[in-house]
């Protein structure tokens, strides 16, 4: 447990320089204003930053033990692409529908395109590790095709670029709460994470010591599309963030997700409010979203891994 | 005692494995051999209900396979494969601590502790308990797996073809391993083995497959003769007893 008692004052460190980061000055009056500011904005974007990065990076490590394979996430796993299918349908056919009732959609539409990731997996032999994320990347990409024709046909192209590009600038109280949902099944991630540490020992393996593994799967799969749910339909997806942060983890630590979940929590909330700390000052006072921080960095982590992960990825 | 009762897989009508009867006794250490295609590691997969059955039943203790609750069965019989893809990143003792899942779930207690203590000093893995996996050679990596079905601690235990892509000195190890766990330990070995000499030399029971049938079982004395292997394996040979061993030489 000592990494994350690590790391958890630098996260706190983070949150409070992510709170008095801003345009706005917080000592401008003293009418209360300042107190508004922080309630109504700064605080609830602090806490969805920590909440989805927390989520995300969690939600990476449980599709890699899921899918076996190193280089899987949300993003790279037809999972989020799905998911902004779901929201689209859900707009389209049901305009009032409230947030929540799109986000349940969104979730059951990413539970669908996973299910479907981890079929291909199993059907088609795949000679190299790094096939895999490359079949995520079509499957996604196929996903993202019919929903852009779709939003294009329909006039919705602005609100599937809010939910494919992570932003927290409309963060306001009320609006991020369903985060809390994503925060509340990875808990339930960390409550059964033995079980998913076994998963990713493989098939056979998980079957000798007693394990239901289809059902374990679904557990999973459920939790990975509800909390990549949460956050498309909040504040947009954040690439690659399932990703770097679990194999740094591993690297350091290994995978023995009881021990090590709590720390790849942590670091998720760190990084995620780190990268929308520098997209707020670079150009302030104007802003870089966070989807796209996180994409340049995550993508040369990403790219790091690939070429020296290679030589013991098999 | 595991009966094995008219077991069947098919592949597209092809039966892999073909209305297998056998019981294997509890005790001792039991070898199956035969060609590739076979269906030995077919049939130790329905055993270990790693593979469901087409047609038929397996018993252990009077224990359903199919039926049984996953960790029941857990705690009665493991098995080791040789294909041991592991994306989880484990050190050595977490890895062996795993044994104790069925009894523990991920939590556990002090008799776990001393069940993976034990079997890490077993398999003399102490100096490498905090490695993990991918730094270990891999005979240090087939001992760790031994140690995690040993941790286990079930009555029957099942392996496929562990020697695969051991050199000799790990190969003869591994099998003097499993004979003492036979031994010492009581527990029923069963393995799948593809070197006849390794099956004469460390088995009380042969049991020999060809084309998804049984074929023969008995003692290595029943079972090395010249006669009978080359009807399994459709060589010539012949068998010489070297000390109380019976050797097959199928070079000439």
């Amino acid at each position: 447990m000592r990494p994350v008692l690590l790391a958890i004052p630098i996260v706190l460190l983070l949150a409070a320089v992510s709170v008095f980061t801003g345009v706005g000055s917080l000592a401008a009056s003293d009418d209360g204003r300042g107190w508004l500011l922080i309630v109504e904005s700064r605080l609830p974007r602090t806490l969805a930053l920590m909440l989805a990065g927390a989520g995300l990076a969690v939600s990476g490590t449980i599709m890699q033990m899921l899918a076996r394979n190193r280089f899987v996430e949300p993003s790279t796993a037809g999972t989020a692409e799905s998911a902004a299918l779901g929201m689209l349908l859900a707009t389209l056919i049901s305009p009032g529908l409230p947030v929540a009732g799109k986000m349940a959609f969104a979730a059951l539409a990413a539970l669908v395109g996973t299910a479907l990731f981890l079929q291909i997996l199993r059907r088609v032999p795949l000679r190299s590790q790094l096939m895999v994320p490359l079949v995520g990347l079509m499957l996604g990409g196929v996903v993202n095709a019919i929903t852009t024709f779709i939003a294009y046909r329909y006039d919705l192209m602005q609100s599937m670029g809010a939910w494919m590009s992570g932003d927290f600038s409309a963060v306001l109280r009320g609006r991020y709460e369903l985060l809390w949902i994503g925060f509340a099944l990875t808990l339930v991630a960390y409550a059964t994470a033995a079980r998913f540490t076994v998963i990713g020992m493989g098939e056979a393996i998980a079957r000798n010591v007693g394990l239901d593994y289809d059902k374990v799967v679904t557990l999973g799969l459920a939790i990975v599309s509800m909390v990549t749910a949460t956050v498309v339909a909040t504040v947009g997806m954040i690439p690659f963030l399932g990703l770097v942060v679990p194999n740094i983890v591993s690297l350091i630590l290994g995978d023995n997700l009881r021990r090590t979940l709590p720390l790849i929590a942590a670091a998720g909330a760190g990084l995620v409010l780190a990268c929308d700390i520098v997209g707020r000052v670079v150009i302030a006072p104007y802003e870089v979203p966070v989807g796209t921080v996180m994409g340049v960095i995550g993508s040369l982590v990403f790219l790091h891994l690939l070429l020296s992960r290679r030589a013991h990825a098999g | 005692m595991i009966e094995i009762q008219e077991v069947t897989k098919s592949y597209d009508g092809n039966a892999v494995v073909d209305r297998v009867s056998l019981t294997l006794p509890a005790g001792g250490l039991t070898s199956i051999i035969g060609p590739n295609g076979a269906g030995k590691s077919t049939l130790l997969s329905m055993v270990s209900r790693l593979m469901p059955m087409d047609r038929g039943k397996v018993l252990v203790d009077g224990l359903d396979v199919s039926r049984a609750a996953g960790d029941v069965l857990a705690r009665r019989l493991s098995i080791m494969r040789q294909d041991n893809h592991i994306t989880a990143r484990l050190s050595v003792r977490d890895l062996v601590a795993f044994g104790r899942y069925p009894y523990s779930k991920g939590r556990l207690t002090v008799v776990d502790a001393e069940h993976i203590d034990r079997s890490i000093a077993y398999l003399g893995l102490e100096p490498f308990a905090n490695r993990f996996l991918d730094e270990l050679s891999g005979g240090q990596r087939q001992r760790a797996f031994i140690a995690m079905v040993l941790c286990q601690d079930t009555d029957y235990m099942l392996f496929d073809e562990p020697l695969n892509n051991l050199d000799i000195k790990h190969a003869v190890e591994t099998m003097r391993l499993l004979r003492r766990l036979a031994d010492d330990f009581a527990k029923t070995v069963v393995v799948v083995l593809h070197d006849i000499n390794f099956a004469s030399a460390y088995s009380d029971r042969i049991v020999a497959m060809q084309g998804g049938r049984l074929a023969f079982e008995g003692t290595p004395e029943d079972m090395i003769v010249p006669s009978r292997l080359e009807a399994i394996f459709g060589v010539d040979c012949r068998v010489h007893a070297v000390g109380e061993t019976r050797l097959v030489n199928y070079f000439e």
